[in-house]
């Protein structure tokens, strides 16, 4: 029988928790947005333009006018998986020391910006790597973060008076607002680019986020256990 | 990251597993949703999600405190353009005798007039009144404290029930509010705004402001006031809104 070689990419918590974050991130942001139909007053003055936040024909063609207490329940209800959810991810990334391969690295910046080249095919070759490039532990440390302070400033916006302290913190309960809707125009700008490169990257690395490994074509040299070892110290 | 040799079979076998628990999971998300809203209503609010509401009432009630003041804003910062939001219960022509109407616990009532309401300690908030809708004002309101009212009228056994309701005249709109909300230092019966007479369309001759709820919870044309140990019927409530409403 033929062997092939196993690439453990993502363990079983990982991918567990990942999948259950998409269905739940949608139901928020869906939910939110009913909630944000009620007092749709956000507009961006870029130049000449105004973006507005959203256009009108956008609540018509996704069905969501005048369904306030809808939203509220489902916001007040997901609202905990998505919490819970998300603690539990963090918690597992610290324990499990995968942390090490997602959180930035010294020289992340700078290979970041090597990474952005390359995948605009300015320039070719990219800086070596583990698990992630550096501009994904960027992009995903960053998508905690804004996890983080979407639990911050909703908390802030539900329980203004009862805490008031952290409401002010986020600069008063308007501020909270904005900054919870800018949260999330940068969530789905996230799960855009995020998605976009996803495709990019194709099949075997999708596939790996729901079986948990990339096989590979064994070279010769891969049999002699010193190689293989080699490539377990990589983790 | 592990590397492994697994045979062919052994990495096609695991393939079709993890790709069948993928979409078997998210098939049972999407029946859950389905399921979700294929359940009965209760007060508007898919049943499911009325419960979560009550349960997260329990969890958030204990924050209600004493202590836990809305801030409060100097008295230039009040807007003079009071937006006016809502005209239920304020439909029917306002009768000309008004008088309040409190009903005690034992049943008897009594009636007090605008007048014996203003003899009592005046208390004025200038606060950042918070609508269901996400807009805010900051605005300035004049009246009794409610914990004031019902100490000058001996309403100490009322107080310690669960719930106030209150009624406009008309009976089209109402609300109700647990009663740690009520007795909060904040909560007013309120019957001046920006230091004149409270507007018709602000709910004159008297209104409740109470900066620890929502605008909804705010009632105008107070006709009638009542204690209860179960939940008062509450206008928006039952139309798939919270009950409880605490910021």
């Amino acid at each position: 029988m033929e062997n092939k070689k196993v690439i453990h990419k993502h363990s079983l918590a990982i991918r567990w928790l990942h999948w259950i974050n998409f269905p739940l991130l949608a139901v928020m942001i869906w939910s939110g947005l009913l909630i944000y139909y009620a007092n749709r007053v956000y507009k961006l003055d870029i130049g000449f333009t105004t973006l507005t936040f959203f256009p009108e024909w956008f609540y018509d063609a996704v069905g969501m006018r005048r369904r306030l207490a809808e939203g509220m329940s489902l916001h007040f209800a997901f609202m905990w998986l998505f919490t819970i959810n998300g603690v539990i991810y963090f918690l597992y990334l610290i324990f499990s020391k995968e942390y090490k391969l997602l959180f930035p690295h010294r020289h992340a910046l700078k290979e970041a910006w090597l990474v952005l080249l390359h995948d605009l095919h300015i320039k070719k070759g990219l800086p070596p790597q583990k698990k992630y490039n550096a501009a994904q532990r960027i992009a995903y440390t960053g998508a905690i973060i804004l996890g983080f302070f979407m639990i911050i400033t909703g908390l802030a916006i539900y329980k203004p008076a009862q805490l008031n302290w952290l409401c002010s913190a986020c600069g008063g309960y308007e501020a909270a607002r904005i900054e919870h809707f800018i949260i999330t125009i940068l969530f789905a700008l996230f799960c855009l680019i995020h998605i976009i490169q996803v495709i990019l990257a194709g099949w075997k690395n999708f596939s790996s986020m729901i079986t948990g490994f990339e096989t590979k074509k064994i070279e010769s040299n891969d049999h002699e256990s010193t190689n293989l070892e080699h490539e377990k110290s990589k983790e | 990251m592990k590397v492994q040799i697994w045979n062919t079979k052994k990495v096609r076998n695991r393939t079709i597993l993890s790709f069948v628990v993928f979409f078997v999971m998210m098939g049972l998300a999407y029946c859950f949703w389905k399921w979700l809203y294929a359940q009965p209503e209760e007060g508007g609010a898919l049943k499911p999600l009325r419960k979560i509401l009550i349960q997260n009432e329990k969890i958030f009630k204990p924050l209600v405190s004493q202590e836990h003041l809305v801030k409060t804003y100097p008295l230039q910062k009040a807007e003079k353009k009071v937006r006016v939001n809502g005209w239920d219960g304020l439909e029917t022509p306002l009768d000309a005798n008004w008088k309040l109407k409190v009903v005690r616990k034992t049943g008897d009532t009594i009636f007090i007039t605008l007048d014996d309401i203003k003899k009592l300690p005046k208390t004025d908030i200038v606060f950042d009144f918070k609508c269901v809708e996400g807009w805010n004002q900051i605005t300035h309101w004049g009246g009794v404290k409610f914990s004031d009212f019902a100490k000058y009228y001996e309403l100490d056994n009322e107080i310690q029930m669960e719930y106030v309701g209150m009624i406009t005249p008309d009976k089209g709109y109402y609300v109700g509010i647990d009663m740690p909300s009520a007795i909060h230092p904040q909560t007013i019966l309120c019957y001046e705004m920006n230091g004149k007479v409270l507007p018709l369309n602000q709910g004159y001759p008297l209104r409740l402001i109470i900066p620890v709820k929502y605008g909804v919870k705010h009632i105008k044309r107070i006709g009638s006031i009542f204690f209860s140990n179960t939940k008062p019927p509450d206008f928006w409530a039952e139309e798939g809104y919270d009950y409880f409403l605490g910021l």
